[in-house]
């Protein structure tokens, strides 16, 4: 009977043991971890402006991840005037509720260098985001635009094809901001490479569209031969696209521009032939790299300015042909999304 | 000004002067330029200033009267914008186009009476309704920034009327220019703002009703500005409230003032617009053909208008009258 008892115990400490084995695993100190580091965290975006497709939809994927770690997500809107997107950084550097990184959007190459500076010695991580600048960031996330410039070269070369008249226009946006620089750059590397092409005009658009139809209208008229043209932003591209419409050469001109991958301002103007090809940025997957970064720096205990990391997002010449359901994002539906909650 | 409505060449004024820059510029232009003096290219300068141009009627206007509109391109953005959005949204187009002329009207009849009966003056008035309108509807009645036609709306196919090849905001800005030369020459309240703008005082004490007719002008501005509005968003398939942001505001004052519209009021017409309007118009296309890039642009643009001021102010030095009322 004893010698059942104890047996019967023994078999009991077994079993707790054995139970109990498993709550080893709880003991991961990677969720702990990870809280510690994150909970509470303020996250802020200062875009050129709120009211386009990039901010709107990077700040949906942000928001989502930085809220469901446990921290604050905030916006700033200086709605396309570099002074007011100054003096949101300064507020936000100088306030109570510091944010612990801060995603700066950059108008121009020098702008905002100084009070990127100023952040980072008030212990906010800087990200830069799509728009290089001269600051050593402790992140750059976006577009390498010069290679967005090939991309989009190539996609001209091809859509002009061997027996055109190989004349190329350009639709620059203006001569400050890095994107149209650097976008110009790559360009220009292509074609270095295939010298039976030449361009033919480049005004600039100032990123208006009613300034990029007004040029374009302009350059077709100068050169009704051409056989693409290059704008360099889907937001201004709608004007050149009037302007060829307005010269009766849709399908003549091949309208080669880059976008955010919208769905109503990217892959619908593919699909009804108005753009021959888009270099689209995935932005869902732009965004998952800054979440990325962002907990990894909040987790990596290092002042902020330590490290410098270029993270370019995968770019690709969409066109008709290649097409697919889910080639863009929506933004109405993000927004019905936002909505429903 | 002599009867006929040619500038008076004895005494060359600031109209005259531009007049004659434009002259000359469309001159090199044509024989330097290849391409520059074919129909086509002159069709595209026209059109590239109509939508400017008929800002600047209605900014002229308020001008002559001793008044200033500062909220027209703010006016002119949104409200198509709320009309495209309003339509994207599902509401018939009848009642949607009913909403927006409402609303412009009532920013109009805002300015014009806060201006005329609260005597606030106009340059402050109209800056703070344009930057109302402008945040209001950015915030509360539009998602985006640029908000596109709906496919097979009346405006998209607008965009697209021609006669004889000539784009529609051609014959508009046309239509227009006559129209409000025959309301300032031929109407009475049209010759009653060139009283009410050159001594506000003295009108009123001959019995002008100088404070309706102040409103009458603000609310004529704003319907011009929808017009302006609705031809932009017919060209290019969608509006984008971004150039509220641009310089076109200062363009349009230009325009008026550098066609020889003087700021204190009271002098001017509808040819000093198209002479503002050409020299803007040729100078751009011709520096496009040129590609010259556009840092340099503003600067040549600037320097020439900055130019025909001074020669102006040499001409024409002030005199005790202006000194007295004082520009804007």
């Amino acid at each position: 009977m004893r010698l059942l008892r104890t047996l019967m115990a023994a078999a009991t400490a077994l079993a707790v043991t054995a139970f109990a084995a498993p709550s080893f695993a709880a003991d991961d100190p990677g969720p702990a971890a990870y809280a510690k580091a994150l909970n509470g965290k303020r996250v802020m975006l200062v875009p050129l402006a709120m009211g386009f497709d990039l901010a709107q939809g990077w700040a949906h994927y942000l928001k989502k991840e930085v809220e469901a770690w446990g921290g604050t997500f905030e916006t700033r809107d200086p709605n396309w005037v570099v002074d007011a997107g100054a003096q949101a950084i300064t507020d936000a550097i100088a306030s109570d509720t510091r944010p612990d990184v801060l995603i700066i959007h950059a108008p121009d190459l020098n702008s905002y260098s100084k009070l990127m500076k100023k952040a980072q010695a008030a212990g906010t991580y800087v990200l830069l985001v799509d728009n290089p600048a001269n600051f050593p960031a402790d992140a750059f996330v976006g577009s390498d635009w010069d290679k967005l410039g090939q991309l989009e070269a190539e996609a001209a070369i091809k859509g002009c094809g061997e027996n055109s008249s190989k004349k190329i226009g350009l639709v620059q946006g203006d001569q400050a901001n890095s994107s149209s620089l650097y976008q110009y750059a790559g360009i220009m590397k292509v074609l270095e490479k295939h010298p039976d092409f030449q361009v033919v005009a480049k005004p600039d658009s100032n990123w208006d569209a009613t300034t990029s139809r007004n040029v374009t209208t302009t350059m077709l008229q100068q050169h009704p031969d051409i056989c693409s043209i290059i704008d360099f932003w889907d937001g201004d591209a709608t004007g050149a696209s009037a302007a060829i419409r307005d010269a009766k050469l849709d399908g003549k001109v091949f309208l080669v521009t880059t976008g955010g991958g919208e769905k109503t301002a990217d892959c619908d103007k593919l699909n009804d032939g108005t753009y021959g090809a888009v270099v689209m940025t995935d932005l869902a997957r732009q965004s998952g790299d800054m979440n990325a970064i962002i907990k990894f720096l909040l987790q990596s205990g290092q002042p902020a300015g330590t490290s410098h990391t270029y993270i370019y997002t995968l770019e690709k010449a969409t066109t008709k042909a290649d097409l697919k359901p889910d080639s863009c994002w929506d933004l109405k539906a993000l927004q019905a999304e936002a909505a429903a909650k | 000004m002599n009867a006929i409505g040619w500038p008076n060449w004895r005494r060359l004024n600031q109209e005259g002067i531009v007049f004659a820059i434009a002259i000359l510029l469309f001159a090199v232009a044509a024989l330097g330029l290849p391409g520059f003096l074919t129909a086509d290219n002159l069709v595209a300068i026209v059109r590239s200033v109509s939508v400017l141009g008929i800002l600047a009627l209605g900014m002229a206007v308020v001008i002559i009267g001793r008044g200033i509109d500062l909220s027209a391109v703010a006016i002119m953005a949104m409200s198509v914008a709320w009309y495209l959005q309003l339509l994207n949204t599902g509401t018939s187009d009848g009642l949607a186009f009913a909403y927006v002329l409402a609303g412009v009207l009532a920013i109009g009849l805002l300015n014009g009476f806060l201006v005329a009966y609260a005597d606030v003056p106009a340059i402050f008035v109209t800056l703070a309704t344009g930057s109302f309108v402008f945040g209001y509807v950015r915030s509360q009645l539009i998602t985006q920034d640029a908000v596109p036609v709906p496919q097979g709306h009346w405006v998209e196919l607008l965009g697209g009327v021609r006669f004889l090849d000539i784009p529609v905001e051609v014959f508009v800005f046309a239509g227009l220019a006559f129209l409000v030369f025959l309301f300032l020459r031929y109407t009475k309240w049209g010759r009653f703002i060139y009283f009410a703008g050159d001594n506000p005082v003295a009108a009123r004490n001959i019995g002008i009703p100088v404070r309706p007719m102040l409103v009458l002008r603000y609310a004529l501005s704003a319907v011009v500005a929808l017009i302006a509005g609705l031809l932009t968003a017919a060209s290019l398939h969608s509006i984008n409230t971004r150039v509220v942001n641009s310089t076109l505001l200062y363009d349009i004052v230009l325009v008026a003032v550098i066609g020889g519209i003087g700021l204190s009021g009271g002098r001017g017409g509808v040819r000093n617009v198209l002479v503002g309007a050409a020299l803007i118009g040729i100078l751009l296309n011709a520096m496009t053909i040129i590609d010259i890039p556009l840092l340099y642009q503003n600067l040549i643009k600037a320097a020439i208008l900055l130019g025909a001021i001074i020669v102006d102010g040499v001409i024409n030095p002030r005199d005790e009258q202006t000194a007295q009322q004082g520009d804007i």
